[in-house]
């Protein structure tokens, strides 16, 4: 008997993710000076990953404690970690959780809250578009598309200032649809690194209200793009208070340093407490068929360190220290850049904020950076601050100088 | 720093926006959803205060004391990894070393087709998630196709399609007069099925029934299969779970593989290694070659990425600790064989008690033409709902009993209270 033909024949190879191909390109590379500035994930003065002081702790107390069990989760996760977060991330003294208004759902990390956050819209909210700003994660637009939204863009980076295009952003978020959903990243802006003041903030809420936006918030980066926890959830805690609805996706991935273990929370603040159970039972039939229920082990190191007293305080230090870290490489670099005399104006590197700076170079720079300095980075300019150390900088400045000075 | 004491919440819930429209709720249409039916059990269950109540509800094994159970190999691997150097992004396809594993368990130890790096396979958040992963790759590259869905299933298995949107149809499976399998059924609706149509088979341990089709009849299946060119996709839950011996639970897959089919697998550790809430699983699609096998995975990944990026590090870690280390793996096997032999002996002694009472149905079918977590009683929804209410007792209301919720503390009574539900039938 003859074996059948495939029914899957005519499936072709997708292309390399753009962001974790460079990690690949760069293991390949032999040289003894290579830089890795691709992927998002923290590393230490010496370059390596790091597990939290915190975790480690919380992780053996879990590992010895016999009574533990692996047994399913609810589908919305663990409950303890579900009510943490939302204080994490509003505020404890949140007056929309008080009112229990806040529906929060355990979720895979930052790319699962939106997915499962943006599936539930598909399916029960009345404008099925939302607005990304440009640019964004690339993975922002595909997460939204199979969730079943139309993805649109608003503008957000001005390339000739390095900085917000705020005024371009009012304009095209006053001509969206009445109800559009517009996303936006609570901190730390991926790529750029460019946040809007707290002033432009209170100006962007005006406007989304008085339209009747619904904002989804991307908070991937609360305590690391300030060092304070309080100070990065300000923008996000401005729209849970008035009043009004808003969604929100949280990932521990950086700021708990849990990334494997994809842990995150999906937040929709509600109207009334009513309308929370309603819309909290329909986000349950948005998970069931895609993974059942959360995984366990992450989330309870979570709930672990944030309903300790001590371990709290010892993760904010921490935490404080991993973004202090960053924005010391951010000043180290502009003063090598500035000690090379390099043309142009690099101020954006200690101005922008989080983990990436948006250098403004272009792909051909890119391109020379990688093959005569060995610097691994996206093709769009953007560069993790956590790859580097003080050791590296001088290289990754010569790097740069050459690459403004000589290629084209 | 003072700048953001002023936006504190006080302050801006005093704040009014000019001209804005009315703030009511974006969500006042909707309407809340059904309680999903098998983990609502549970729900209910736990609610209960009763000292006598029983969740036979859902699959979750459960020790002689009614306990749940850690296995040793598992805390053993725990241990291990414990302190682990770091907690980095696994690839998008997952831990290559757990499905490598994984394979071997499926496709057999030495498997040509895994040398031939034929086949096409993923981490994937347990079986569900590879599942649902597979529903939409089977959207996005065989976008007319339907799938088939044996009657009755698990419950969920509806919604993954649903929500991938690939229509779905039904084929015959249980037979309620026998208890057992509607094999003829069965037959016609295959070969009535347009070629080339999408089958879902439960691989052992068919849930919820307990049915599985014997060795023979498997056999007709697949050459069936092969007649009209039909794609099976196995869905197998229960590896080592149903007899014992994960070999012999794999034996409907080998048969499809020698007989040349290129299938695609869901595989989960949810209960062959207790670790439910880890969330492990492995989806495969098996190619006519490696450049096939690899162009399939990075779709699989294109799919993941938009999902959750990558999967979960932590039950991976756990698996590949136990399968990579013969000592542990040796340990797992016994476990599962140790798990699968109490819950043979619970149907033994759930029928054995039943019959004892002098009930005057026939009781047969729950040892002799039913394997697996899960016996499908045939009790009727009103029946069960006396079970949960005068003996609270708690099971899904399509009368399936969790094997793995019975002890030899429980087994009595529960029979008792079904003895009572059915003699007057």
């Amino acid at each position: 008997m003859d074996s059948q033909g495939s029914s899957f024949d005519h499936v072709v190879r997708a292309p390399e993710d753009p962001i974790l191909g460079v990690t690949v390109a760069y293991n390949k590379d032999q040289s003894p000076v290579k830089l890795n500035l691709g992927v998002g994930a923290y590393r230490t003065e010496e370059g390596k990953p790091l597990v939290l002081n915190v975790v480690r702790q919380a992780e053996h107390s879990l590992v010895n404690d016999k009574a533990r069990v692996k047994e399913y989760l609810p589908i919305v996760g663990l409950a303890e970690f579900n009510k943490l977060s939302a204080k994490l991330i509003f505020g404890s003294d949140s007056s929309a959780i008080q009112d229990n208004r806040v529906v929060t759902v355990q979720c895979l990390s930052g790319t699962g809250s939106l997915r499962v956050g943006g599936e539930f819209l598909a399916k029960h909210y009345h404008e099925r578009t939302i607005y990304i700003p440009a640019p964004t994660w690339g993975n922002h637009p595909k997460v939204f598309t199979l969730a079943g939204l139309s993805v649109k863009t608003y503008r957000y980076y001005d390339p000739s200032t390095r900085g917000l295009d705020f005024q371009g952003l009012l304009e095209d978020l006053n001509s969206t649809p009445s109800g559009a959903i517009i996303l936006f990243h609570a901190c730390a802006h991926n790529p750029t690194g460019v946040d809007p003041t707290l002033e432009q903030w209170g100006q962007i809420r005006q406007l989304i209200r008085s339209r009747g936006l619904l904002p989804f918030f991307d908070s991937a980066y609360q305590g690391f793009a300030s060092g304070s926890l309080d100070a990065d959830a300000q923008s996000v805690r401005m729209f849970a208070s008035d009043g009004g609805e808003c969604v929100v996706a949280q990932s521990y991935a950086k700021n708990m340093g849990l990334y494997g273990e994809r842990v995150g929370a999906l937040s929709i603040v509600c109207k009334t407490a009513d309308v929370a159970g309603r819309v909290e039972s329909q986000v349950k039939l948005v998970i069931r068929p895609m993974y059942s229920n959360p995984p366990i082990h992450g989330a309870s190191i979570v709930a672990a360190i944030l309903k300790d007293r001590d371990l709290y305080n010892e993760w904010t230090i921490e935490l404080k220290a991993m973004a202090d870290r960053i924005i010391s490489m951010r000043y180290q670099l502009f003063e090598a850049l500035q000690a090379r005399g390099t043309p142009g104006d690099w101020s954006h590197i200690i101005k922008q904020i989080g983990m990436f700076t948006f250098t403004g170079l272009n792909t051909e720079q890119v391109a020379f950076m990688t093959k005569e300095y060995h610097i691994y980075m996206t093709s769009d300019g953007r560069i993790s601050m956590a790859g580097l150390s003080s050791r590296t900088v001088p290289h990754l400045a010569d790097a740069i100088h050459a690459a403004v000075t000589k290629a084209a | 720093m003072a700048i953001m004491k002023v936006f504190s919440s006080r302050i801006l819930s005093r704040i009014t926006v000019p001209g804005a429209r009315s703030m009511s709720s974006w969500w006042r249409s909707v309407n809340p959803a059904a309680k999903d039916p098998i983990l609502g059990v549970t729900e209910a269950f736990l609610a209960d205060p009763s000292p006598d109540k029983v969740n036979v509800g859902v699959g979750a094994y459960r020790d002689d004391n009614g306990k749940p159970v850690v296995l040793e190999c598992v805390r053993e691997a725990e241990r291990r990894i414990a302190g682990n150097l770091n907690m980095e992004y696994l690839p998008m396809g997952g831990s290559l070393n757990m499905v490598q594993e994984t394979l071997k368990l499926a496709y057999g130890e030495n498997s040509e087709l895994i040398k031939d790096k034929r086949i096409a396979a993923v981490q994937s958040l347990s079986g569900t998630g590879a599942c649902r992963l597979f529903a939409d790759f089977q959207k996005r590259f065989c976008p007319d196709s339907q799938i088939y869905i044996p009657v009755p299933t698990w419950a969920n298995h509806h919604n993954i399609w649903r929500d991938a949107q690939v229509p779905q149809r039904t084929y015959h499976y249980y037979l309620p007069e026998t208890r057992g399998l509607d094999f003829a059924a069965l037959m016609d609706d295959v070969k009535n099925a347009p070629n080339g149509s999408f089958f879902l088979l439960h691989a052992c341990a068919h849930n919820p029934t307990g049915v599985d089709p014997t060795e023979e009849q498997w056999q007709e299946i697949s050459y069936q299969f092969k007649v009209k060119g039909h794609f099976a996709f196995f869905d197998m839950a229960y590896q080592g779970f149903a007899s014992g011996d994960p070999e012999k639970d794999a034996r409907s897959i080998r048969i499809f593989l020698e007989d040349g089919h290129l299938i695609g697998i869901s595989q989960s550790y949810a209960k062959n290694m207790g670790l439910y809430g880890q969330r492990v699983g492995c989806l495969s699609v098996l190619c006519e070659d490696e450049k096939q096998a690899i162009a399939v995975k990075s779709q699989l990944q294109q799919l993941a990425r938009p999902m959750y990026s990558n999967p979960p590090v932590h039950g991976a870690l756990i698996v590949s600790t136990i399968l990579g280390d013969p000592d542990l793996k040796k340990l797992w096997l016994k476990e599962v064989k140790g798990m699968a032999d109490r819950i043979i002996g619970m149907r033994t002694a759930l029928r054995a008690n039943v019959e004892k009472l002098g009930s005057t149905s026939s009781w047969r079918h729950i040892t002799d033409q039913q394997i697996g977590m899960f016996c499908y009683s045939g009790l009727t929804p009103e029946q069960v709902d006396r079970l949960t209410n005068e003996f609270r007792i708690y099971m899904t209301r399509n009368g399936r009993i969790s094997m793995a919720g019975v002890t030899t503390g429980n087994v009595g009574y529960l029979a008792n209270a079904i003895h009572e539900v059915t003699k007057s039938a």
